[in-house]
C-alpha cells in the first residue's frame, strides 16, 4: 500500500498529476482523507507550487548551541536543545506537534477521551518495532511514561505528569491514562519532549540506552562533543528520515558555529547571533530562518514581597518598559512585543482583542500614586544566564522606568547558579520561557496556585478557578471565552512583566530542504533530522 | 651521583603525590563551596523539592562530605576513577578519550613551537639589536599580547573562511588517519604555537646574551674559537637550565591552559570536560581533571629540575 502512495507522491512531485489526481488515487489505494491531505502537503506549498522534493541519502551535520560532556540519553535529564534534537532523532512519541501546529498521532493512532475529559484512551499504532527488534506494546508506553512518575523519579518531567494518576495497559495495543482531574489537551501533553516511548522490560526502561522507534538509530554518543546516528531501515513512516545519517555537534561558541556555517562544515546552526546576522545574511548559500514561537522573555515578581504585593506598583512597571525599544536593541526585531501574558499570537486561544500594552511614563507615576507612592526604589537582579541579553535588558529596563519616577537598580548576579540562588529567590530578576503546545500547559506549569514553578507566587482566585474550568472544558467557544479572560487577568495582575516574544534564529544552508517550519521549539520543533532532506 | 638522583626523584615523588592529595582537598571545598549541587544543576529551572532530593539520593549525596570523600579516596587508589554524577558513565573512559585529546594537541603545538621559539631565539641572540632581532621580537610579543581567542578567529577568518584551506572546526576522532587528523589540528595548534613562542623565544635570546657577556666567552673569542662554535659549545651549556625551566612552563600550559582555543575550535580535549563538569558540580569527574592536571605540572616540574641538573656539571657533581 504504502508503495503506490510512494509512486504517488513522486507524480505528483514531478506534476503529473495534480492535487486533485493525487487525493483521489491516494483514497482509491486505502488511505483517509486526512493521510491523503497531509501527503500532499508535504510536497505542495499552500499555493500549490512545489517545494524542493525530498529525497534519501547524504551525512547532515548540525551545529547546536547547547550540549554538555554530563548529557545523557535519559529524557528524564533532557535540559536543553541538544540531547532534545537527538532524543527526537531516535525516538517517536504517543503524539505530534505537527510543523503547522496541529495535534497529529504519532505512535497514538488514535484517542479518545471520557465525556470529563477524566480518563484518556490511547490505541497504538501497529507493526511499529523498536532499534532493538523488539515490538511496540502498550507496555512500552506505560512503562515510559512510569520512568518520570512516582514519589521517587528524578524526572524533570516529574510535575509535568504530576496530574496523572494511573495509566495501564489494556491489552497490547490500548493505553488508559486516569486523570486527577479533566483535561482537554492532554494528548498534546504527551508530545513533551521528555516523554519518548522506549521499550521496556518487566515494567521497567532502560533510559539510559537511547534505544527507541525513532527514524534514526543511535551510532556513536560523545557527550558534550558530538552524537551520530544512521537510519533506521525499518522505520514506519516513509516520508521521514531522509539521511542516511545525521551528525549533531555541540558547538557553544557562536563564533565557531558561525564560522563551521559560512565554511560549510555544519548544514545547519541555532542561536544565531543576532549581532551579526546582518553580515550572515550576506552568504547566498545560506538560508535565515527566523521562527515566531511561543519563546518568551520575562520578569517575574515576587506578588508576596513589598513593594510587588500591591498590583498598582505592578501595573506601574509594566508601564514604564518601552517593549518596542527592547525589540529593536535585544532582539534586533527578530521577535514581537508581549503584553505580559505567555501565550503569542500562535496559540489557538490568543486573545487578539486585548490591547497591547505601550510604554506610557505617565500612566506609570499615575499608578505610583494610586500605590501611595511619590517614587519608587527596586532592585532587579540580573544575568545573562536567564537569557542572551538579560543583562542589557535589565539596563534598558532602569533607563525607560527612569522616565516615570522609578529607580531600577541593577543587581549583577553571577550565571553559576542562577536557577538555584536568584530565580525565585530575589523578589524581581528575569528569566525566559519555552512556547507551550496549549494555553493549559503554558499557564499550569507557570501561573497556577501551587505551581512548582509559579515564579510569581500569584494566587488570583478567579484565574486559578478558570484554569481548572477550562481544562476540562470541551467545547471551543467556551474555552476561547476563558482564556482569553485569562490573559487579561495575567495582563492586568498578574506578577510577571512579559515584554518580549523572541524568535528562533537559524541558519540553514541551502544545500538543505524542508517543508514550512515547526514553531512548537526551535530546529523544525525539533525534528530537523527527521523532517529535513538534501535538497 | 646516581644514589643522590634516585633519592631526589623519589623524594620528589613522594611530595608529589602529598600535593596530590592536597589538591584534591582543595577541589573537595571548592565544588563543595560552590552554590547548588549537581542535582540542583542537572534539573536546572525545572528542579522540584522532590525530584532534587530523589536524585540527591540515587547519587548518594545524601552522605556527609567527608564520607564521600574517602570512599572516593579509597576507590582511587586502586586504580578506579569512579562514575560521573551526570550521566554514569566511567570516569577512566572519559579521560582515555580526552586526555589523549590533549596531549596530541600539546604535542603537535610543541614540536612546531619549542625548535621555532629556540631557533628564533638562538639567532635573535647571535644578531641582538639588529633588524632580525627587532623583528623577530616585533612579531611574537604581538602574538602574545593578543588574546588567545583574538588570534584564533584571526587565523579561523584568514586560512579557514577567506582561503579555505584547513578547516575551522577540530572534529578529531580516533578513526581517522594521522594525515585528516593533523589537518584537523592544524588550526588550534597554530594559534597555540603562536601563544607560546615568544616567552620560550625570550628566554633563549635572553639567557645566552647574559652568558656571551661574560669573561670566559671573551676568553673564547679571543684565542680565536669560531663564533657559532663559541655559542653552541661553550654558551649554550650554561644557558639550558633557565631555557628547560621556561619551555617545561610552556609545556604545561599547552596541556592544561587551552580550555579558551578548545572552546574557539570545538576541540575535544580535557579544559572543555572540565568546565562542563565544574558547571554541573560532577565532583568525581572535576577531581578526576584536576588530578591529571596537577600530576602533569608536577611531573614536568620534575622533569625540569632533572634535566636543569643534569645539564650542570657543578649540580651533577656536588662536593
Amino acid at each position: 500500500m504504502s508503495k503506490d502512495f510512494d509512486r504517488l507522491l513522486e507524480q505528483l512531485r514531478q506534476g503529473r498529476i495534480d492535487r486533485r489526481g493525487f487525493l483521489f488515487g491516494m483514497l482509491a489505494a486505502g488511505a483517509s482523507a486526512a493521510v491523503a491531505g497531509s501527503y500532499a502537503g508535504r510536497v505542495l506549498a499552500a499555493d500549490g507550487t512545489p517545494l524542493s522534493t525530498p529525497k534519501r541519502g547524504g551525512h547532515f551535520k548540525l551545529g547546536i548551541a547547547s550540549g554538555s560532556t554530563t548529557d545523557s540519553f535519559d529524557p528524564g535529564t533532557y535540559s536543553d536543545n541538544y540531547m532534545q534534537s537527538v532524543g527526537h532523532s531516535v525516538h517517536n512519541f504517543l503524539t505530534e506537534v505537527s510543523n503547522t501546529g496541529e495535534l497529529a498521532g504519532e505512535l497514538a493512532e488514535s484517542w479518545e477521551p471520557s465525556p470529563d475529559a477524566r480518563v484518556w484512551t490511547f490505541k497504538l499504532r501497529q507493526g511499529v518495532t523498536f532499534h532493538n527488534g523488539k515490538s511496540l506494546e502498550a507496555a512500552d508506553v506505560v512503562a515510559s511514561l512510569n520512568h518520570h512518575r512516582g514519589p521517587d523519579s528524578k524526572s524533570a518531567a516529574s510535575s509535568i505528569l504530576a496530574p496523572i494518576e494511573d495509566v495501564r495497559a489494556d491489552g497490547k495495543n490500548t493505553v488508559v491514562v486516569t486523570l486527577k482531574g479533566g483535561n482537554a489537551d492532554f494528548p498534546y501533553l504527551v508530545s513533551d519532549y521528555h516523554l519518548p516511548v522506549m521499550p521496556s522490560r518487566d515494567g521497567k526502561v532502560d533510559a539510559t540506552s537511547g534505544v527507541g522507534c525513532g527514524a534514526y538509530i543511535r551510532e556513536s554518543f560523545d557527550p558534550g562533543v558530538k552524537t551520530v546516528v544512521k537510519r533506521n531501515p525499518d522505520y514506519w513512516k516513509h516520508d521521514r528520515g531522509w539521511f542516511d545519517s545525521v551528525e549533531f555537534l555541540v558547538i557553544a561558541d557562536v563564533g565557531a558555529r558561525t564560522n563551521a556555517l559560512n565554511t560549510g562544515e555544519i548544514h545547519a546552526m541555532n542561536g544565531c547571533d543576532l549581532k551579526t546576522l546582518h553580515l550572515l545574511k550576506r552568504n547566498p548559500r545560506l538560508e535565515i530562518a527566523s521562527i515566531k514561537g511561543g519563546q518568551h522573555y520575562s520578569l517575574p515578581m515576587d506578588t508576596r514581597a513589598a513593594p510587588f504585593k500591591d498590583n498598582n506598583v505592578r501595573l506601574a512597571l509594566k508601564h514604564a518598559v518601552d517593549r518596542k525599544a527592547l525589540l529593536q536593541t535585544i532582539l534586533r526585531g527578530h521577535g514581537e512585543v508581549a503584553n505580559d501574558h505567555p501565550i503569542s499570537s500562535g496559540y489557538r486561544f490568543f486573545a487578539a482583542d486585548l490591547p497591547q500594552r505601550e510604554y506610557d511614563p505617565d500612566k506609570a507615576r499615575f499608578y505610583l500614586k494610586q500605590a501611595g507612592l511619590d517614587s519608587l526604589k527596586v532592585d532587579l537582579s540580573a544575568a545573562d544566564a536567564a537569557f542572551a541579553g538579560a543583562v542589557d535588558t535589565a539596563v534598558l529596563v532602569k533607563e525607560h522606568a527612569a522616565k516615570a519616577g522609578i529607580e531600577v537598580n541593577v543587581v549583577r548576579e553571577p550565571n553559576d547558579g542562577y536557577w538555584k540562588n536568584v530565580w525565585m529567590k530575589k523578589p524581581w530578576c528575569l528569566d525566559y520561557w519555552g512556547g507551550k503546545p496549549t494555553e493549559d500547559w503554558a499557564f499550569s506549569l507557570v501561573y497556577g496556585k501551587g505551581a512548582s514553578w509559579n515564579e510569581t507566587f500569584w494566587d488570583n482566585p478567579r484565574f486559578n478557578e478558570l484554569l481548572i474550568s477550562a481544562r476540562s472544558e470541551l467545547d471551543e467557544a467556551k474555552r476561547r471565552q476563558m482564556y482569553g479572560e485569562m490573559q487579561g487577568l495575567l495582563r492586568d495582575d498578574g506578577g510577571a512583566l512579559i515584554p518580549l516574544f523572541a524568535n528562533y534564529v537559524d541558519g540553514i544552508s541551502t544545500l538543505i530542504g524542508h517543508d514550512k517550519l515547526g514553531n512548537n521549539w526551535d530546529l523544525d520543533g525539533l525534528r530537523a533530522a527527521e523532517r529535513w532532506w538534501f535538497a | 651521583m646516581k644514589q643522590t638522583l634516585t633519592k631526589m626523584l623519589l623524594q620528589r615523588l613522594a611530595l608529589g603525590g602529598l600535593s596530590l592529595l592536597a589538591v584534591s582537598l582543595i577541589i573537595l571545598l571548592g565544588v563543595s563551596f560552590l552554590p547548588g549541587d549537581i542535582a540542583t544543576e542537572i534539573l536546572g529551572q525545572s528542579a522540584t523539592p522532590q525530584a532534587v532530593a530523589a536524585l540527591r539520593e540515587s547519587l548518594g549525596l545524601d552522605q556527609p562530605l567527608y564520607l564521600r570523600y574517602f570512599h572516593w579516596l579509597a576507590a582511587l587508589l586502586h586504580g578506579d576513577f569512579g562514575q560521573s554524577l551526570a550521566n554514569g558513565r566511567q570516569i577512566a573512559e572519559l579521560l582515555a578519550v580526552r586526555l589523549p585529546n590533549t596531549l596530541w594537541l600539546a604535542a603537535l603545538a610543541a614540536v612546531v613551537a619549542v625548535p621555532l621559539a629556540l631557533g628564533l631565539g638562538f639567532l635573535a641572540a647571535i644578531w641582538r639589536n639588529g633588524f632580525f632581532d627587532r623583528c623577530v621580537n616585533v612579531a611574537t610579543l604581538s602574538f602574545i599580547s593578543f588574546p588567545e581567542f583574538f588570534l584564533a578567529y584571526l587565523l579561523i577568518l584568514l586560512l579557514s573562511v577567506k582561503a579555505g584551506w584547513l578547516p575551522s572546526l577540530a572534529s578529531v576522532d580516533p578513526s581517522q588517519p594521522l594525515s585528516e587528523r593533523l589537518l584537523q589540528m592544524a588550526l588550534p595548534a597554530l594559534t597555540l604555537t603562536l601563544v607560546v613562542v615568544a616567552h620560550m623565544m625570550r628566554m633563549t635570546r635572553a639567557a645566552l646574551i647574559n652568558l656571551l657577556a661574560s669573561p670566559y666567552i671573551e676568553m673564547a673569542r679571543l684565542k680565536g674559537v669560531p663564533r657559532w662554535r663559541v655559542i653552541l659549545r661553550h654558551a649554550l651549556p650554561n644557558a639550558w637550565a633557565p631555557i628547560i625551566n621556561v619551555v617545561v612552563i610552556n609545556l604545561a600550559y599547552l596541556v592544561v591552559g587551552v580550555v579558551v582555543v578548545e572552546a574557539v575550535f570545538v576541540y575535544p580535549g580535557m579544559g572543555q570536560l572540565m568546565v562542563d563538569s565544574v558547571k554541573k558540580r560532577d565532583l568525581p569527574v572535576v577531581q578526576a581533571c584536576s588530578l591529571v592536571f596537577a600530576a602533569t605540572y608536577i611531573l614536568l616540574n620534575l622533569t625540569a629540575d632533572l634535566l636543569s641538573v643534569l645539564s650542570n656539571p657543578r649540580l651533577r657533581h656536588p662536593r
